[in-house]
């Protein structure tokens, strides 16, 4: 019964970290349907930001990567701003080639400049805290982990449903051509969209590195994760994206178990089931 | 100096070409109805007056005696010239409350309050909280135009707002469009339905295969000169 209770929460926990990459997509795809291949690279991005910022000290401090996440803002609108507004249109193989061949200059972007070498953040005390949880015991990275996962989901969640700036976001969602016939400028809606998204990258991608070792070729597995979450939760709902990570934390955490080399094959069953079973993921917002 | 001046308007679709050279004005506080069949290019000069066209564009379109942008209608609107596009294109995601929030919280200050517009359409009080595509046609329509008004425009432009509507609902729209043009809002309203258009218009324009063939009054112009206009052919 405990290893049971055991493989839930790990996968749950693990989940979270999935989460907060999906949740990033699933901005940029619910309102753009912007496949953004270069997604994971630009997490790894941020962690060597964070890395280079760090001025070779052996901790990372929390203040620069709070900064360094916040700086994502900006270069996220701009990226907009300067990119990818001028890719999309009607052919969605533009924006596909166009950030592919973003997520290939920043691999070997960070490969001349860092090496191949694994990296990651330390922050010790977080590292090596511990939460008890009754008869059982968590890294507090990982409880951390979750709540900025949860925090996300639900602070999103509202701003998409119950403020202004959600408003416009769900118009351009659903009919981009119009949104300038009531005097909103398109681009600059998406250029806010990506901004926020860039923010989520940015703490998806430190709080991964916190946790794992990352390189340089480290962003296209986490792309795929995302990418199947959000698939599974169904466009247009944060928590459904949180829901469709948690499946793939817990299914890859009970694959595991059973056998270690089966930990990722777990989550893509997953996947596999919902797309055959529920295409239109677990809670859609969007129907198309 | 008219309010609008749209001067040898050329537009295309890739190498179609939709609109040949049409002049057209409209003075302020006027309501100019355009009819025309379909595929006349009606629509298609709606949407380049409204900077919305999104093939090529030749020729001048001014409002206010300087020339409205192509390509960024949002720039359009901020000046006051707003259109209600043909099928209403309401966000299907928000309610009909949020619909018409939007383009109040965007759109320019003056008359049309959220307040008025459920004056002059009072059954979406009652329907505020719905999806904006849980409503009937007509009152999907009642929403396209609140949410027009709501931009405070200086001209509306209206394309075919009787379309796909059942006749009472017609004239209902049609009488809350006199009620906008007391409120001094100019009004370019397309139509197929030739008597909608003669009802509520100032001055007649008809279009065939994208050029203007017939302008007049209403009163002017006799129902044969029309229906030789719209349908380009010789009657007897």
């Amino acid at each position: 019964m405990n290893t049971l209770l055991d493989i839930l929460l790990q996968g749950t926990l693990l989940g979270g970290l999935y989460a907060i990459s999906a949740i990033g997509l699933s901005l940029v795809f619910g309102v753009m349907r912007l496949v953004n291949l270069a997604h994971g690279d630009l997490m790894i991005a941020a962690v060597y930001v964070a890395i280079a910022f760090s001025f070779g000290a052996t901790e990372a401090s929390p203040i620069t990567l709070i900064l360094v996440a916040a700086a994502f803002a900006p270069f996220g609108y701009v990226m907009q701003r300067v990119l990818l507004n001028r890719v999309l249109d009607s052919d969605p193989l533009r924006p596909l080639l166009v950030t592919f061949g973003l997520s290939v200059v920043l691999q070997n972007l960070f490969l001349l400049v860092f090496s191949a070498d694994t990296q990651r953040l330390r922050i010790d005390a977080l590292s090596e805290a511990v939460v008890p949880v009754g008869s059982l015991s968590f890294g507090a990275l990982d409880v951390l982990i979750f709540a900025v996962a949860v925090g996300l989901a639900g602070g999103l969640q509202y701003v998409f449903f119950g403020s202004k700036l959600g408003r416009r976001l769900r118009a351009a969602s659903d009919d981009v051509a119009t949104l300038g016939l009531i005097g909103l400028n398109p681009r600059h809606i998406f250029a806010i969209a990506s901004a926020i998204a860039f923010v989520v990258i940015a703490i998806a991608g430190i709080l991964l590195a916190l946790r794992n070792n990352i390189d340089p070729f480290t962003g296209p597995s986490r792309l795929l994760v995302a990418f199947e979450a959000v698939i599974i939760g169904g466009l247009g709902s944060f928590w459904g994206t949180m829901l469709g990570a948690l499946l793939i934390g817990i299914a890859q955490v009970t694959a595991g178990t059973i056998d270690p080399g089966w930990q990722s094959i777990g989550g893509h069953v997953v996947f596999l089931l919902v797309l055959a079973f529920r295409p239109q993921g677990l809670m859609p917002r969007i129907s198309e | 100096m008219s309010l609008l001046e749209v001067s040898n308007i050329e537009a295309f679709y890739g190498d179609f070409k939709a609109l040949y050279g049409v002049d057209l004005s409209l003075e302020q506080g006027e309501c100019l109805g355009l009819v025309g069949s379909n595929g006349a290019g009606k629509s298609t000069l709606m949407r380049v007056i409204a900077g919305a066209h999104e093939g090529r564009v030749a020729g001048t379109v001014a409002f206010d005696g300087a020339p409205l942008p192509q390509g960024q209608p949002h720039l359009v609107v901020s000046r006051g010239v707003v259109l209600i596009p043909e099928g209403r294109k309401l966000f299907r995601s928000l309610s009909v409350q949020e619909n018409l929030q939007l383009a109040a919280e965007v759109g320019r200050k003056g008359h049309w309050t959220l307040e008025r517009v459920y004056d002059l359409f009072p059954i979406l009080r009652d329907f505020a909280d719905r999806p904006s595509t849980a409503l009937s046609g007509g009152q999907q329509q009642m929403v396209a135009i609140g949410r027009g008004l709501l931009s405070n425009p200086s001209l509306l432009l209206c394309d075919e707002l009787s379309l796909g509507l059942a006749p009472i609902i017609i004239k209902d729209i049609y009488e809350s469009l006199k009620e906008v043009a007391r409120q001094g809002t100019s009004l370019l309203v397309v139509e197929q339905d030739v008597e909608a258009a003669k009802r509520v218009s100032d001055h007649l324009v008809c279009m065939r295969s994208g050029r203007v063939v017939l302008t007049g009054t209403p009163d002017s112009l006799s129902p044969k000169d029309i229906t030789a206009a719209y349908f380009g052919m010789e009657t007897t």
